[in-house]
Protein backbone atom coordinates (compact mmCIF):
# COMPACT_ATOMS: atom_id res chain seq x y z
CA UNK A 1 0.00 0.00 0.00
CA UNK A 2 1.05 3.43 -0.31
CA UNK A 3 2.76 5.41 2.09
CA UNK A 4 1.28 8.91 3.34
CA UNK A 5 2.58 11.44 5.46
CA UNK A 6 1.26 15.01 6.80
CA UNK A 7 1.34 17.11 9.55
CA UNK A 8 -2.04 16.68 11.78
CA UNK A 9 -2.48 19.48 14.05
CA UNK A 10 1.60 20.49 14.11
CA UNK A 11 2.42 16.78 14.24
CA UNK A 12 4.39 15.08 11.91
CA UNK A 13 2.08 11.69 10.94
CA UNK A 14 2.36 8.95 8.28
CA UNK A 15 0.93 5.56 7.54
CA UNK A 16 -0.12 3.31 4.55
CA UNK A 17 -3.35 3.98 3.05
CA UNK A 18 -5.28 2.44 0.07
CA UNK A 19 -6.46 4.93 -2.78
CA UNK A 20 -9.61 4.19 -1.71
CA UNK A 21 -8.62 5.51 2.00
CA UNK A 22 -10.73 8.58 2.97
CA UNK A 23 -8.97 11.29 4.48
CA UNK A 24 -11.60 10.86 7.45
CA UNK A 25 -10.44 7.37 7.63
CA UNK A 26 -6.73 7.93 8.03
CA UNK A 27 -7.77 10.33 10.86
CA UNK A 28 -10.01 8.65 12.73
CA UNK A 29 -8.79 4.68 12.17
CA UNK A 30 -4.97 5.51 11.67
CA UNK A 31 -4.25 8.32 14.00
CA UNK A 32 -7.28 7.60 16.06
CA UNK A 33 -8.19 11.43 16.19
CA UNK A 34 -11.97 10.67 16.30
CA UNK A 35 -13.34 14.24 16.98
CA UNK A 36 -13.92 14.66 13.26
CA UNK A 37 -17.45 12.89 12.85
CA UNK A 38 -18.17 10.89 10.16
CA UNK A 39 -22.13 11.63 9.37
CA UNK A 40 -23.69 11.59 6.46
CA UNK A 41 -21.09 9.77 4.23
CA UNK A 42 -22.17 12.11 1.22
CA UNK A 43 -20.69 15.25 1.00
CA UNK A 44 -23.74 16.31 2.66
CA UNK A 45 -23.51 17.42 7.06
CA UNK A 46 -19.78 18.76 7.14
CA UNK A 47 -19.46 16.88 10.17
CA UNK A 48 -16.18 15.51 9.04
CA UNK A 49 -15.33 19.60 8.44
CA UNK A 50 -11.67 19.77 8.75
CA UNK A 51 -8.76 22.03 7.50
CA UNK A 52 -6.27 21.25 4.62
CA UNK A 53 -3.77 23.50 4.34
CA UNK A 54 -5.62 26.58 6.22
CA UNK A 55 -8.74 25.56 3.95
CA UNK A 56 -12.19 23.92 5.23
CA UNK A 57 -12.70 20.91 3.41
CA UNK A 58 -15.06 17.90 4.29
CA UNK A 59 -12.60 15.09 4.73
CA UNK A 60 -14.95 12.36 4.02
CA UNK A 61 -14.54 14.03 0.17
CA UNK A 62 -11.34 13.93 -0.31
CA UNK A 63 -8.77 10.50 -0.63
CA UNK A 64 -6.12 10.49 2.05
CA UNK A 65 -3.26 10.75 -0.53
CA UNK A 66 -4.20 13.69 -1.59
CA UNK A 67 -3.28 15.37 1.41
CA UNK A 68 -0.05 14.03 1.17
CA UNK A 69 2.64 16.75 2.28
CA UNK A 70 0.20 18.84 3.71
CA UNK A 71 -0.96 20.61 7.27
CA UNK A 72 -4.32 18.86 8.78
CA UNK A 73 -5.86 21.25 11.38
CA UNK A 74 -8.83 19.02 13.11
CA UNK A 75 -10.71 19.81 16.10
CA UNK A 76 -8.20 18.16 18.54
CA UNK A 77 -5.64 21.13 17.14
CA UNK A 78 -8.50 23.79 18.45
CA UNK A 79 -7.69 23.88 22.18
CA UNK A 80 -5.54 26.71 23.49
CA UNK A 81 -2.39 25.20 24.49
CA UNK A 82 -2.85 25.27 27.97
CA UNK A 83 -6.10 22.71 26.80
CA UNK A 84 -8.91 25.07 27.75
CA UNK A 85 -11.47 25.31 25.33
CA UNK A 86 -10.72 27.98 22.10
CA UNK A 87 -12.60 31.10 22.19
CA UNK A 88 -15.24 29.40 19.57
CA UNK A 89 -15.84 26.12 21.83
CA UNK A 90 -16.02 28.52 25.20
CA UNK A 91 -18.76 30.43 22.72
CA UNK A 92 -20.30 27.48 21.75
CA UNK A 93 -20.34 25.89 25.45
CA UNK A 94 -21.06 29.44 26.50
CA UNK A 95 -24.49 30.14 24.47
CA UNK A 96 -25.58 26.39 24.27
CA UNK A 97 -24.55 26.39 20.97
CA UNK A 98 -24.86 22.18 20.39
CA UNK A 99 -27.45 19.90 22.04
CA UNK A 100 -26.08 16.31 20.78
CA UNK A 101 -22.97 17.48 20.02
CA UNK A 102 -22.43 15.42 17.12
CA UNK A 103 -22.18 18.40 14.12
CA UNK A 104 -20.17 20.20 16.53
CA UNK A 105 -16.75 19.38 15.60
CA UNK A 106 -17.69 20.44 11.95
CA UNK A 107 -19.29 23.54 13.42
CA UNK A 108 -15.98 24.80 15.35
CA UNK A 109 -13.86 24.07 11.95
CA UNK A 110 -16.31 25.74 9.79
CA UNK A 111 -16.76 28.52 12.10
CA UNK A 112 -12.74 28.83 12.66
CA UNK A 113 -12.23 29.04 8.89
CA UNK A 114 -15.51 31.88 8.57
CA UNK A 115 -13.77 34.06 11.18
CA UNK A 116 -10.20 33.94 9.67
CA UNK A 117 -11.57 35.90 7.08
CA UNK A 118 -14.75 38.21 8.30
CA UNK A 119 -14.23 39.03 12.10
CA UNK A 120 -17.32 40.34 12.39
CA UNK A 121 -19.98 38.48 10.13
CA UNK A 122 -23.71 39.12 9.62
CA UNK A 123 -26.19 36.37 10.91
CA UNK A 124 -26.32 36.27 7.20
CA UNK A 125 -22.73 35.60 6.40
CA UNK A 126 -22.54 32.92 9.08
CA UNK A 127 -25.84 31.50 8.10
CA UNK A 128 -24.31 31.24 4.30
CA UNK A 129 -21.45 29.85 5.71
CA UNK A 130 -22.57 26.97 7.64
CA UNK A 131 -24.67 26.19 4.45
CA UNK A 132 -22.61 22.96 4.31
CA UNK A 133 -22.87 21.86 7.90
CA UNK A 134 -26.14 20.23 9.20
CA UNK A 135 -27.47 19.80 12.68
CA UNK A 136 -30.31 17.20 12.95
CA UNK A 137 -30.82 18.88 16.33
CA UNK A 138 -32.08 21.67 14.22
CA UNK A 139 -30.33 24.00 17.23
CA UNK A 140 -29.56 26.57 14.57
CA UNK A 141 -30.34 29.61 16.43
CA UNK A 142 -28.01 29.14 19.35
CA UNK A 143 -25.04 27.92 16.68
CA UNK A 144 -25.42 31.27 14.72
CA UNK A 145 -25.49 33.16 18.32
CA UNK A 146 -22.45 31.72 20.05
CA UNK A 147 -20.60 32.25 16.67
CA UNK A 148 -22.01 36.12 16.60
CA UNK A 149 -20.49 36.09 20.61
CA UNK A 150 -17.20 33.96 20.21
CA UNK A 151 -16.93 37.59 17.02
CA UNK A 152 -17.28 39.67 19.88
CA UNK A 153 -20.75 40.45 19.10
CA UNK A 154 -23.47 41.70 21.59
CA UNK A 155 -25.93 39.25 21.88
CA UNK A 156 -27.49 40.30 24.67
CA UNK A 157 -30.61 40.77 22.95
CA UNK A 158 -30.86 37.74 21.15
CA UNK A 159 -33.27 35.05 22.88
CA UNK A 160 -31.89 32.25 24.09
CA UNK A 161 -34.18 29.80 22.44
CA UNK B 1 -15.86 1.97 -2.57
CA UNK B 2 -13.72 -0.01 -4.75
CA UNK B 3 -10.03 0.23 -4.63
CA UNK B 4 -7.88 1.43 -7.49
CA UNK B 5 -4.15 2.99 -8.15
CA UNK B 6 -4.08 6.73 -7.26
CA UNK B 7 -1.63 9.04 -9.26
CA UNK B 8 -0.85 12.47 -8.63
CA UNK B 9 0.98 13.66 -11.61
CA UNK B 10 3.02 17.26 -11.18
CA UNK B 11 2.86 18.23 -14.50
CA UNK B 12 0.03 17.74 -17.53
CA UNK B 13 2.46 15.74 -19.69
CA UNK B 14 2.26 13.42 -17.15
CA UNK B 15 -0.75 13.27 -16.29
CA UNK B 16 -1.76 12.29 -20.12
CA UNK B 17 0.91 9.62 -19.62
CA UNK B 18 -0.72 8.65 -16.46
CA UNK B 19 -4.09 7.97 -18.63
CA UNK B 20 -2.78 5.61 -21.06
CA UNK B 21 -4.59 2.82 -19.26
CA UNK B 22 -8.30 2.24 -20.49
CA UNK B 23 -9.82 2.21 -16.77
CA UNK B 24 -7.94 5.20 -15.72
CA UNK B 25 -10.40 8.33 -15.12
CA UNK B 26 -9.16 12.28 -13.97
CA UNK B 27 -9.96 13.46 -11.20
CA UNK B 28 -10.31 17.13 -10.09
CA UNK B 29 -11.89 18.06 -6.92
CA UNK B 30 -13.80 14.80 -6.33
CA UNK B 31 -16.59 16.86 -4.81
CA UNK B 32 -19.01 14.59 -7.71
CA UNK B 33 -16.87 11.86 -8.19
CA UNK B 34 -15.62 10.57 -4.60
CA UNK B 35 -19.28 10.32 -4.04
CA UNK B 36 -20.08 8.51 -7.14
CA UNK B 37 -18.23 6.57 -6.67
CA UNK B 38 -18.72 5.57 -2.92
CA UNK B 39 -22.19 4.34 -4.50
CA UNK B 40 -20.34 2.54 -6.97
CA UNK B 41 -21.67 3.95 -9.76
CA UNK B 42 -17.80 4.66 -11.29
CA UNK B 43 -15.06 2.27 -10.29
CA UNK B 44 -12.09 3.32 -12.45
CA UNK B 45 -9.00 0.93 -11.76
CA UNK B 46 -6.70 4.11 -11.42
CA UNK B 47 -7.56 7.54 -10.60
CA UNK B 48 -5.28 10.43 -12.10
CA UNK B 49 -5.24 13.35 -9.64
CA UNK B 50 -5.08 16.81 -11.26
CA UNK B 51 -4.58 18.87 -8.69
CA UNK B 52 -1.06 18.40 -8.11
CA UNK B 53 -0.83 20.45 -11.39
CA UNK B 54 0.07 23.94 -10.97
CA UNK B 55 0.22 24.70 -14.23
CA UNK B 56 -3.39 24.12 -14.64
CA UNK B 57 -4.58 26.49 -11.89
CA UNK B 58 -5.09 30.47 -12.02
CA UNK B 59 -7.11 32.96 -14.08
CA UNK B 60 -5.28 35.27 -15.98
CA UNK B 61 -6.38 38.62 -17.82
CA UNK B 62 -5.60 38.56 -21.59
CA UNK B 63 -4.62 41.46 -23.82
CA UNK B 64 -7.82 40.69 -25.78
CA UNK B 65 -9.77 41.60 -22.51
CA UNK B 66 -10.83 38.22 -22.31
CA UNK B 67 -10.32 36.39 -19.04
CA UNK B 68 -8.52 32.72 -19.12
CA UNK B 69 -9.62 30.64 -15.79
CA UNK B 70 -7.32 27.37 -15.43
CA UNK B 71 -9.44 23.98 -15.55
CA UNK B 72 -7.78 23.31 -11.86
CA UNK B 73 -8.72 26.58 -10.41
CA UNK B 74 -11.36 25.74 -7.28
CA UNK B 75 -14.84 27.45 -7.04
CA UNK B 76 -13.39 29.67 -4.27
CA UNK B 77 -10.79 31.10 -6.53
CA UNK B 78 -13.21 32.37 -8.95
CA UNK B 79 -15.30 33.71 -6.25
CA UNK B 80 -12.86 35.86 -4.45
CA UNK B 81 -10.99 36.93 -7.43
CA UNK B 82 -11.45 40.80 -8.29
CA UNK B 83 -10.86 40.66 -12.04
CA UNK B 84 -14.16 38.28 -12.46
CA UNK B 85 -17.19 40.03 -14.01
CA UNK B 86 -20.16 39.94 -11.57
CA UNK B 87 -22.04 37.21 -12.87
CA UNK B 88 -19.54 34.32 -13.25
CA UNK B 89 -18.80 35.97 -9.99
CA UNK B 90 -22.28 35.09 -7.81
CA UNK B 91 -22.35 31.87 -9.52
CA UNK B 92 -19.15 30.79 -7.94
CA UNK B 93 -20.09 32.06 -4.79
CA UNK B 94 -23.43 29.60 -5.10
CA UNK B 95 -22.14 26.65 -5.59
CA UNK B 96 -22.68 23.93 -2.82
CA UNK B 97 -21.39 25.65 0.06
CA UNK B 98 -18.11 26.96 1.64
CA UNK B 99 -16.05 23.72 2.21
CA UNK B 100 -17.32 22.21 -1.40
CA UNK B 101 -15.97 25.39 -2.89
CA UNK B 102 -12.40 25.39 -1.57
CA UNK B 103 -12.25 21.54 -3.51
CA UNK B 104 -14.17 21.63 -6.72
CA UNK B 105 -12.82 22.96 -9.45
CA UNK B 106 -13.81 24.71 -13.10
CA UNK B 107 -12.75 22.04 -15.37
CA UNK B 108 -14.07 19.31 -13.42
CA UNK B 109 -17.66 20.81 -13.50
CA UNK B 110 -17.52 21.22 -17.25
CA UNK B 111 -16.29 18.07 -18.13
CA UNK B 112 -19.11 16.80 -16.27
CA UNK B 113 -21.75 18.42 -17.37
CA UNK B 114 -24.30 18.10 -14.89
CA UNK B 115 -27.62 19.11 -16.11
CA UNK B 116 -27.94 20.88 -13.02
CA UNK B 117 -24.20 22.30 -12.65
CA UNK B 118 -23.56 25.92 -13.02
CA UNK B 119 -20.54 26.07 -14.86
CA UNK B 120 -22.13 25.21 -17.87
CA UNK B 121 -24.24 27.88 -18.02
CA UNK B 122 -21.66 30.98 -17.64
CA UNK B 123 -19.32 28.83 -20.21
CA UNK B 124 -22.20 28.65 -22.50
CA UNK B 125 -23.71 32.27 -21.83
CA UNK B 126 -20.47 34.01 -22.62
CA UNK B 127 -19.42 31.95 -25.34
CA UNK B 128 -16.83 30.66 -23.49
CA UNK B 129 -13.65 28.45 -25.30
CA UNK B 130 -12.82 25.56 -23.44
CA UNK B 131 -9.19 24.80 -24.00
CA UNK B 132 -8.01 21.08 -24.18
CA UNK B 133 -4.29 19.29 -24.62
CA UNK B 134 -5.38 18.85 -27.99
CA UNK B 135 -7.15 21.64 -29.08
CA UNK B 136 -9.98 24.90 -28.61
CA UNK B 137 -13.81 23.72 -28.35
CA UNK B 138 -16.53 26.69 -28.19
CA UNK B 139 -18.82 26.34 -25.52
CA UNK B 140 -21.21 26.03 -28.16
CA UNK B 141 -19.93 22.60 -29.90
CA UNK B 142 -18.97 21.59 -26.00
CA UNK B 143 -21.90 20.63 -24.35
CA UNK B 144 -23.51 17.72 -25.97
CA UNK B 145 -26.27 16.73 -23.43
CA UNK B 146 -26.89 15.69 -20.17
CA UNK B 147 -23.24 14.31 -18.90
CA UNK B 148 -22.10 13.81 -22.63
CA UNK B 149 -19.62 16.68 -23.99
CA UNK B 150 -17.44 16.74 -26.70
CA UNK B 151 -14.27 15.74 -24.75
CA UNK B 152 -12.67 12.29 -26.55
CA UNK B 153 -10.75 9.93 -24.10
CA UNK B 154 -7.31 11.05 -22.40
CA UNK B 155 -8.87 14.77 -22.79
CA UNK B 156 -7.94 17.37 -19.66
CA UNK B 157 -9.43 20.74 -19.69
CA UNK B 158 -6.18 22.65 -19.21
CA UNK B 159 -8.18 26.06 -19.17
CA UNK B 160 -11.36 27.94 -19.77
CA UNK B 161 -11.05 31.42 -22.15
CA UNK B 162 -14.31 33.65 -21.15
CA UNK B 163 -15.16 36.72 -23.22
CA UNK B 164 -16.07 39.32 -20.77
CA UNK B 165 -19.19 40.90 -21.26
CA UNK B 166 -20.09 44.39 -20.16
CA UNK B 167 -23.64 43.26 -18.49
CA UNK B 168 -23.99 40.12 -17.23
CA UNK B 169 -26.11 37.78 -14.23
CA UNK B 170 -26.83 34.34 -12.91
CA UNK B 171 -29.76 34.04 -11.13
CA UNK B 172 -30.11 30.57 -9.87
CA UNK B 173 -33.13 29.18 -8.40
CA UNK B 174 -31.70 26.61 -6.06
CA UNK B 175 -32.56 23.12 -4.65
CA UNK B 176 -31.73 23.49 -0.92
CA UNK B 177 -30.71 20.21 -0.30
CA UNK B 178 -28.30 19.58 -2.85
CA UNK B 179 -27.54 23.26 -3.97
CA UNK B 180 -27.66 22.69 -7.47
CA UNK B 181 -29.70 25.10 -9.55
CA UNK B 182 -33.77 23.80 -10.66
CA UNK B 183 -33.48 26.20 -12.95
CA UNK B 184 -30.22 28.59 -13.51
CA UNK B 185 -30.42 31.52 -16.24
CA UNK B 186 -27.05 32.96 -16.91
CA UNK B 187 -27.10 36.41 -19.12
CA UNK B 188 -24.25 37.95 -21.42
CA UNK B 189 -24.80 41.20 -22.83
CA UNK B 190 -22.29 42.10 -25.02
CA UNK B 191 -22.32 45.00 -27.12
CA UNK B 192 -23.69 43.76 -29.94
CA UNK B 193 -25.51 40.45 -28.66
CA UNK B 194 -27.30 39.10 -25.61
CA UNK B 195 -26.97 35.40 -24.85
CA UNK B 196 -29.24 33.43 -22.34
CA UNK B 197 -28.10 30.12 -21.48
CA UNK B 198 -30.22 27.84 -19.28
CA UNK B 199 -29.05 25.01 -16.69
CA UNK B 200 -31.05 22.60 -14.74
CA UNK B 201 -34.44 22.92 -16.70
CA UNK B 202 -33.78 20.48 -19.59
CA UNK B 203 -33.71 17.26 -20.20
CA UNK B 204 -30.78 17.86 -22.52
CA UNK B 205 -28.97 19.64 -20.51
CA UNK B 206 -27.38 23.10 -20.92
CA UNK B 207 -29.03 25.07 -23.68
CA UNK B 208 -29.43 28.59 -25.56
CA UNK B 209 -32.75 30.04 -24.95
CA UNK B 210 -32.89 31.54 -28.39
CA UNK B 211 -35.97 33.20 -28.84
CA UNK B 212 -35.68 35.16 -25.25
CA UNK B 213 -31.77 35.84 -27.53
CA UNK B 214 -34.10 38.01 -30.59
CA UNK B 215 -36.29 39.68 -27.79
CA UNK B 216 -34.14 40.89 -26.18
CA UNK B 217 -31.66 41.57 -28.82
CA UNK B 218 -34.73 43.74 -30.14
CA UNK B 219 -35.60 45.01 -26.36
CA UNK B 220 -33.18 44.59 -23.68
CA UNK B 221 -36.29 44.87 -20.88
CA UNK B 222 -38.24 42.40 -19.04
CA UNK B 223 -41.84 43.48 -20.71
CA UNK B 224 -40.37 42.11 -23.85
CA UNK B 225 -39.95 38.32 -22.57
CA UNK B 226 -43.55 38.81 -21.26
CA UNK B 227 -45.39 36.94 -24.77
CA UNK B 228 -42.76 33.48 -25.24
CA UNK B 229 -43.68 30.46 -24.19
CA UNK B 230 -41.84 28.25 -22.26
CA UNK B 231 -43.33 24.25 -23.22
CA UNK B 232 -42.50 21.98 -20.48
CA UNK B 233 -41.72 19.21 -23.26
CA UNK B 234 -38.17 18.17 -22.93
CA UNK B 235 -37.91 19.88 -19.17
CA UNK B 236 -37.04 18.04 -15.99
CA UNK B 237 -39.94 16.89 -13.86
CA UNK B 238 -38.99 15.19 -10.20
CA UNK B 239 -39.50 15.29 -7.05
CA UNK B 240 -38.64 18.81 -6.53
CA UNK B 241 -39.74 20.38 -9.39
CA UNK B 242 -42.21 19.19 -12.08
CA UNK B 243 -41.43 19.57 -16.12
CA UNK B 244 -44.42 22.35 -16.13
CA UNK B 245 -42.75 24.68 -12.94
CA UNK B 246 -39.25 24.32 -14.65
CA UNK B 247 -41.13 25.84 -17.84
CA UNK B 248 -42.42 28.37 -15.58
CA UNK B 249 -38.77 28.85 -14.03
CA UNK B 250 -36.97 29.76 -16.64
CA UNK B 251 -38.88 32.37 -17.84
CA UNK B 252 -39.10 34.47 -13.80
CA UNK B 253 -35.39 33.91 -13.81
CA UNK B 254 -34.63 35.39 -17.28
CA UNK B 255 -36.74 38.06 -16.72
CA UNK B 256 -34.90 38.18 -12.85
CA UNK B 257 -31.25 38.06 -14.91
CA UNK B 258 -32.38 41.13 -16.81
CA UNK B 259 -33.40 43.48 -13.94
CA UNK B 260 -30.00 42.56 -12.05
CA UNK B 261 -27.47 42.38 -14.83
CA UNK B 262 -24.67 44.51 -14.03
Amino acid sequence: MPDVKMIVNGKPVSGSVEGRTLLVEFIRNNLHLTGTHVGCDTSQCGACAIHVDGKLVKACTMFALEANNREVATIEGQANNDGSLNFIQQAFKDHHGLQCGFCTPGMVMATADLLKTNSKPTEHEIRDHLEGNICRCTGYHNIVKAILAASGQDVSRIAAE
Amino acid sequence: MYNFEFKQPKTVSEALSALVNDEAQLLGGGQTLIPTMKQRLASPSTLVSLTAIEEMKGICLNDDGSISIGGGTTHADVAANSNIFSGLITLAKNIGDAAVRNRGTIGGSLANNDPAACYPAAALSTGAVIITNNREISADDFFRGMFETALEEGEIILSVRFPVPSLSSYQKFIQPASRFAIVGVFLSNFENEIRIAITGAAEEGVYRWREAEVALNANFSEGSLNDLLVEPEGMIGDIHASSEYRAHLVKVMTKRAVKNAS
